[in-house]
Formats: structure tokens, sequence, C-alpha cells
């Protein structure tokens, strides 16, 4: 009786599965599509983090658009210039797109040592869950310091210094963007490469307010305005702003800025000379030296 | 009248998704925009009912035909991931446009509760064929009725003034069980 069973369910379960493997070995060979082979090509030219940066699910769905022409060549945002120019040669395409490759840079200049700690927080160690109760600075909108960037990073290309601030690896970071989307304070933001002078304070407290809770913060104190012979830096809401669709680097407001938050930033890998160019890094050096970092 | 019945009862009264809470994965995970949802749910009513025929051929002619009703689970699996795989290789060949609607739900569907939650039901109703087919047609329509109403809430949640800790999945579980709760008003519909 027992063997009976046995044999029974083998078969019966056997056969099932025979019969289906059957009709979906001959459903996939009546049904079979014909791929695209440049799909496949344009998956193993693309980095695969699958960070969908590009606005797609993944590689494998940008790759398919891709060869569609769906979408730019220069959609793949980790892949960059290299990526790009191999996609136009597989597509067959006349030149190269020109790409601005975006970094990320960290606007707060306040770590451990500058930003004043009127608080103690003993809660879950992410930048989220302080962010809740206020953290445990003074400035309500320095960084946190728990790292939640460095988390979310899937190129290895930001990390904490012992001074409690992100550092981003200009090059290993792709500008996809997943830490300006994780920092709870919004002080991370993608820059493009042409951009060589940024404020790096996110505060919007008043002068007085500013100065008390960190050295190193923008007080409104509006002499970069006044300094300024290009007319890019405004103070807005308390904030200083430099406007980048002026092509020019306001070197005065660099130089008179009193708590330094105006600051040359470091120039993306392979773009160093049009860097150079914009900033005009010689003549500003021959004006003051040590104002730049 | 009896299928009648039976098709009211699998999309309101006894909804899988918001009373027999089967196939709750992509009732959170795809019910961010309505589209989806409705792609989804058009997807898994489809598979339910072909699901719904199979099974239960399998169930009177193979394993009560052959006495191995223990076989259920082993035999109604096999023939969902290959239905799934056969759905969605047929789509493909015939409706690009579709294929790419559906998207990455359609092998999802291989791993839905609900299809092996409509199989198992079935055999142990005892429907008939057809009243198995209309419940898989029922049950089908429940669960894209509960992913519209969820998608549709959420995309009105996305303007409202959540609270931060509730934020995301914790609001969205507080809507299901809601939902869930409202739905539990059918049971007044249908008085046997």
């Amino acid at each position: 009786m027992g063997i009976t069973i046995l044999f029974v369910s083998l078969a019966s379960m056997g056969g099932v599965g025979l019969i289906l493997a059957v009709i979906l070995a001959v459903a996939d060979k009546k049904l079979a599509v014909k791929e695209d082979p440049r799909v496949e090509k344009a998956l193993e030219m693309l980095p695969g983090a699958n960070c969908g940066a590009c606005g797609f699910a993944g590689c494998g769905a940008f790759a398919s658009a891709i060869a569609a022409g769906k979408v730019s060549v220069d959609g793949c945002k980790p892949g960059g210039i290299d990526v790009a120019r191999k996609l136009t040669e597989l597509l067959g395409l006349d030149e190269a797109v020109s790409v601005s490759p975006t970094v990320a840079r960290v606007f707060c200049s306040g770590g451990i040592k500058e930003t004043v700690m009127d608080k103690v927080y003993n809660g879950i160690r992410t930048c989220i869950s302080a962010n809740l109760i206020g953290g445990e600075k003074a400035c309500l909108y320095s960084c946190i310091g728990f790292g939640d960037c460095c988390e979310v990073c899937s190129f290895d290309a930001i990390h904490m210094d012992e001074n409690g601030l992100p550092v981003v690896d200009l090059n290993k970071c792709t500008g996809c963007g997943e830490c300006v989307k994780a920092c709870p304070r919004n002080i991370i933001g993608l820059t493009g490469y042409d951009e060589v002078v940024h404020v790096y304070c996110r505060s919007f407290d008043k002068g007085p307010v500013a100065k008390k809770a960190c050295k190193v913060g923008c007080i409104a104190c509006k002499l970069c305005e006044k300094d300024d012979e290009t007319g890019a830096v405004k103070v807005i809401d308390n904030l200083a702003v430099v406007d980048h669709e002026v092509n020019k680097a306001p070197v005065g407001s660099i130089r008179r800025c009193p708590t330094k938050v105006i600051r040359v930033s470091k120039p993306v890998s392979g773009y160093e000379d049009e860097f150079k160019e914009k900033i005009q890094l010689e003549a500003f050096e021959e004006k003051k030296a040590g104002t730049s970092k | 009248m009896e299928v009648i019945l039976i098709f009211i009862s699998a999309v309101l009264v006894n909804n899988f998704v918001l009373s027999y809470f089967l196939g709750i994965c992509p009732f959170i995970g795809v019910s961010d925009r309505i589209e989806s949802a409705v792609s989804m749910g058009f997807a898994v009513t489809f598979v339910l009912t072909l699901s719904a025929a199979i099974t239960w051929l399998i169930n009177r002619y193979i394993l009560i035909a052959l006495n191995v009703p223990f076989l259920e689970y082993v035999s109604y699996i096999i023939v969902i991931a290959s239905l799934v795989q056969f759905v969605e290789m047929f789509i493909r060949k015939t409706s690009k446009t579709l294929y790419d609607a559906l998207g990455i739900y359609l092998p999802l569907i291989t791993t839905n509760c609900a299809i092996l939650g409509l199989a198992l039901f079935g055999a142990l109703r005892d429907y008939s064929f057809i009243e198995n087919i209309v419940f898989g047609i029922g049950a089908g329509i429940g669960f894209t009725l509960a992913l519209v109403v969820m998608a549709g809430i959420r995309e009105e949640l996305d303007l409202a003034d959540v609270p931060e800790s509730l934020k995301g999945a914790a609001i969205t579980l507080i809507i299901a069980g809601l939902l869930a709760l409202a739905f539990m008003g059918f049971a007044g519909l249908i008085s046997a």
C-alpha cells in the first residue's frame, strides 16, 4: 500500500512536471521574441550598480531604452562621459554627446569642533531619527553627523571625517543623488563640474543666532554682496547664495567672507583644466593666498 | 444564483486582500500609483482565472482520481509557476505594449500567495468547474479593487501632512488596516 502511493505520487507529479516542461520548452521555441542584440551589449557597458539615477528601474531597463533610442546616451550618471562615448559608438551616432558630470557636495562646514553642541542625543544613531528632536548641535541647519549619507552610497564615495562631517570622494562620486535624498537636513547637493564656488553653509538663521551656534556659518553680514565684482553672490533669507549662471568666480566675496563659508571647491577629476580657466586661479592666488581650500 | 453569490462574495465580502490577507506583498508594493495598480490587478486576474481552471482539472482528474490529495500544494505550485512563465512568453510575443506595461509585476505573480490560496480554497469548497472559474475572476477583481482603492488613497497621501514618524510604510499599513475594517462592513451584504 505504502509503496504504491509512493509510485503513484512520483508518477503523477513527474508526469505533470514533464508535460508542463514540454509545453514550456515548445512555447519557448514557438514564442521566441527576437531581442535587439544591442540591448545586451549596452547592458555590459553600463556600471551595473542599478542605482536608478537614470530614472529607470535598473541598468537592464535603461539598456533597453537606449537600444530603442528612447533616451539620450548621457542618461547614465554613474557611467559619465566614458559610458556615454561607448554607447554612442554602439548606436552608431555621429558624435559623443557632451556630458557634464555632477558630484555631490556637502554644504555644511560645522563639524564637532566648530559648532556648539548644546544637546545630548541618546537615541538611534541615524540622522533621520536624530533630526526629529533636532540633533545634538545648536544649529538646526547643520550636519547631524550620524552618516545616513554614507550608508546609502553604492559607490563608497562618502565618508565621515574625524570632525563629524561627511567628505565626498570626488573620484568615486557618480552624482546618483542617493545621499542627497538621504540627508534629512538637505545639506548635500548635486553640483555641476563647472560650478567652482559654493557657500558651505545652509543656515537661514539671522546673524547673531548663527554666530552663537557655529563658528563657521553664514552670518548674513552681506560683506560678500558688497565686495562682489561679478554680481553672482546674493544674500537671500540670511544665507549667501552663489548664482552659477554668472560665468566668473566671485573672488572678492571669497576673500571678504569673515567666516570663510564661501570657498573655492575642489575640482571634479578630469575637469581640472576647465575648472582653472573659470576660476582664473592664478589671478586669484596673486591677489591673496590662503583663502582657497 | 449560486454563481453570482460566489462572485460577489469573492469581490467584496471575502476580499482576498482585505479579508483573507492574501497577496499583501503586491498590495503594499505596487499600490503607490493607480496606473501600475491597475496593470498588476489585471495581470493577477488573468492568472487567477486561468489557474482556477487548470488547478480544478488537476484536482479532479489527477489528485482525486489517483487518490493522492496530499500532493495538492506541490502540484499547484508547479502549475502556477509554469502558467506564469507561459503567460509571460505569450504576452511578450503577442503584445509588446501589454508586456511593457506589466513589466516586473508579471513574473512576481508566481510568488503571489493569492493564487495558491485560490487553488486551495477551490478544492476545499468543492466548487464545480464553472463556479471555480467565477471564483477566480471574482477574486481577481476583488484584488484589483483593493489595489486601486489603496493606490488612490496613497496618491492623495502624497499631498497630505503626515506626521514625520508615520511617513512611508507606517501610514500605509495603518491605511491597510482601516481599509480592511471598512471591508468588514460588507459582511452584512449577503444575509444567507
